[in-house]
C-alpha cells in the first residue's frame, strides 16, 4: 500500500530521468529504432496529406512503429492520470505563482493551466497564440531542426552528436527568450 | 504487391540521398530491418510508448508550469530529468557499442551520425519558442491529450500543419 501511495506522487527527477533515458536502449534493442517523437508528425503528413511534396514521398509504412509508439504515449498518459494520480494540485515555485497571478492564472489542479488551455480559450487572442501558433512552431521548428527533445536532446546527445548539442542549445535559447520576453506580453492580452 | 514494393526500395533510397539530407536530418528509414514481421510485432512499440507516456505524466515534464519554471531558472527538476536521461542514454549507447549488443532479432544495432546544417539553429530557436508557449514538445502533445486536456488535439493538429508547411517550403528555406 505504501508503494502505491508513493507511486502516485510526482516522481523525482532522479527516478524519472534515468527511466526516460532507458527508452533509448529499449528501442534500439527492440528493433534498431532511434528514439524520436517529432518524426511521427512527418509520418502523419506522409500518410494523410502528402500533396506530391518530395519531403513526404517516402514509404511511411516502414515507420509505422513510430505511430504505435506515440499511440502508446497517449494510452500511458490515460493510465497515469486515471490510476496513478495523487489528486493533489501541482506544486509550483512561489515566484511563478505570484507572477502568473498577475495574469489571473490561479488554477493548479491540473497538469496544464486550466485558465489558459480550454476550448473557449481558443477563440481568444491569448489562447489562440498559445495553443495554435505555439503548436505550429513546435511542428515547424522540430522538423526544420531535424528533431525534438527526444531525437536531439536525448537520443542525439546519447550518441555524442555535436549537431544535436547545437540544436538543444537553440531549443533552450528560443525558450528562454520567449518565456521571459515575449510570453508576458501574450499573457497580458 | 510485395515484390513491387521491394523493387521500388532502391529508388527511394537513391531519391533520398540526392534530396537534401532527408535521412541525415532525422531517422527516416535509416533503421531498416531486412526481416519482415507481422503487424503485431509492432505492439511492443505500443508498450514502450505506454511506459514512456506514464513517465512523462508522473515526472510532470509535460506540464506547462514545469516548462515555465525551467525557462525562468526557478526549478532544477526539468534539468535533472533531461540531464539524467542523457547520462543514462550515453552510458547505454556506449555499452551497446562496446559489447556490440544485438537486437532481440539478432541484428546488429546501427547508430547514425547527425549532420550539421543551419536548420538546427533556425528550427531549434523556433521550436524553443513553441515549447515555451505550449509547454509541450511533440511527445507531451500526445501525452497531454491522454491526461484529458482535449483542447491539445488542436495544438497537435497545428503541429502537424507546421510540419507540413515546413515540407512545402523546405527548398526555399536556408539550411
Amino acid at each position: 500500500m505504501q508503494f502505491l501511495e508513493w507511486i502516485k506522487q510526482p516522481w523525482p527527477w532522479y527516478v524519472a530521468g534515468p527511466l526516460i533515458g532507458l527508452v533509448v536502449p529499449l528501442l534500439l534493442i527492440m528493433g534498431n529504432k532511434s528514439f524520436g517523437v517529432s518524426s511521427s508528425l512527418r509520418h502523419i503528413c506522409a500518410a494523410c496529406i502528402p500533396a506530391d511534396i518530395p519531403f513526404f514521398k517516402y514509404n511511411w509504412r516502414k515507420e509505422t512503429w513510430n505511430l504505435f509508439f506515440v499511440t502508446g504515449i497517449l494510452l500511458g498518459a490515460i493510465i497515469a492520470t486515471q490510476f496513478l494520480n495523487s489528486g493533489k494540485p501541482i506544486a509550483v515555485n512561489p515566484k511563478l505563482v505570484s507572477e502568473l497571478a498577475q495574469y489571473k492564472i490561479h488554477n493548479y489542479s491540473s497538469i496544464v493551466p486550466v485558465d489558459l488551455f480550454n476550448w473557449p480559450a481558443l477563440l481568444t487572442a491569448r489562447g489562440f497564440i498559445l495553443l495554435v501558433v505555439g503548436g505550429f512552431l513546435v511542428g515547424f521548428g522540430t522538423r526544420y531542426a531535424g528533431g525534438c527533445t527526444s531525437g536531439h536532446a536525448i537520443m542525439g546527445l546519447s550518441n555524442l552528436q555535436w549537431p544535436s548539442l547545437v540544436a538543444t542549445c537553440c531549443f533552450m535559447i528560443g525558450g528562454f527568450i520567449t518565456a521571459n520576453l515575449i510570453l508576458p506580453a501574450i499573457l497580458s492580452l | 504487391m510485395e515484390t513491387k514494393e521491394e523493387m521500388t526500395q532502391p529508388v527511394i533510397v537513391k531519391e533520398a540521398n540526392t534530396d537534401f539530407e532527408v535521412r541525415s536530418l532525422d531517422t527516416i528509414c535509416i533503421n531498416e530491418s531486412r526481416i519482415e514481421h507481422s503487424w503485431w510485432h509492432l505492439l511492443k512499440y505500443l508498450v514502450a510508448g505506454l511506459l514512456f507516456g506514464i513517465l512523462l505524466v508522473k515526472a510532470e515534464v509535460i506540464s506547462w508550469f514545469r516548462i515555465q519554471e525551467m525557462f525562468r531558472l526557478q526549478s532544477f527538476h526539468m534539468y535533472g530529468v533531461i540531464g539524467a536521461a542523457v547520462v543514462t542514454g550515453m552510458i547505454s549507447v556506449w555499452l551497446i557499442k562496446k559489447f556490440k549488443v544485438k537486437t532481440i532479432y539478432g541484428e546488429p544495432i546501427d547508430l547514425h551520425p547527425k549532420q550539421f546544417n543551419r536548420g538546427q539553429i533556425y528550427g531549434g530557436l523556433l521550436f524553443g519558442a513553441g515549447w515555451a508557449l505550449t509547454g509541450a514538445c511533440p511527445g507531451p502533445l500526445y501525452a497531454l491529450i491522454g491526461t484529458g486536456a482535449t483542447v491539445i488535439i488542436v495544438t497537435l493538429i497545428s503541429a502537424i500543419a507546421g510540419t507540413w508547411v515546413y515540407g512545402r517550403l523546405r527548398e526555399k528555406l536556408p539550411h
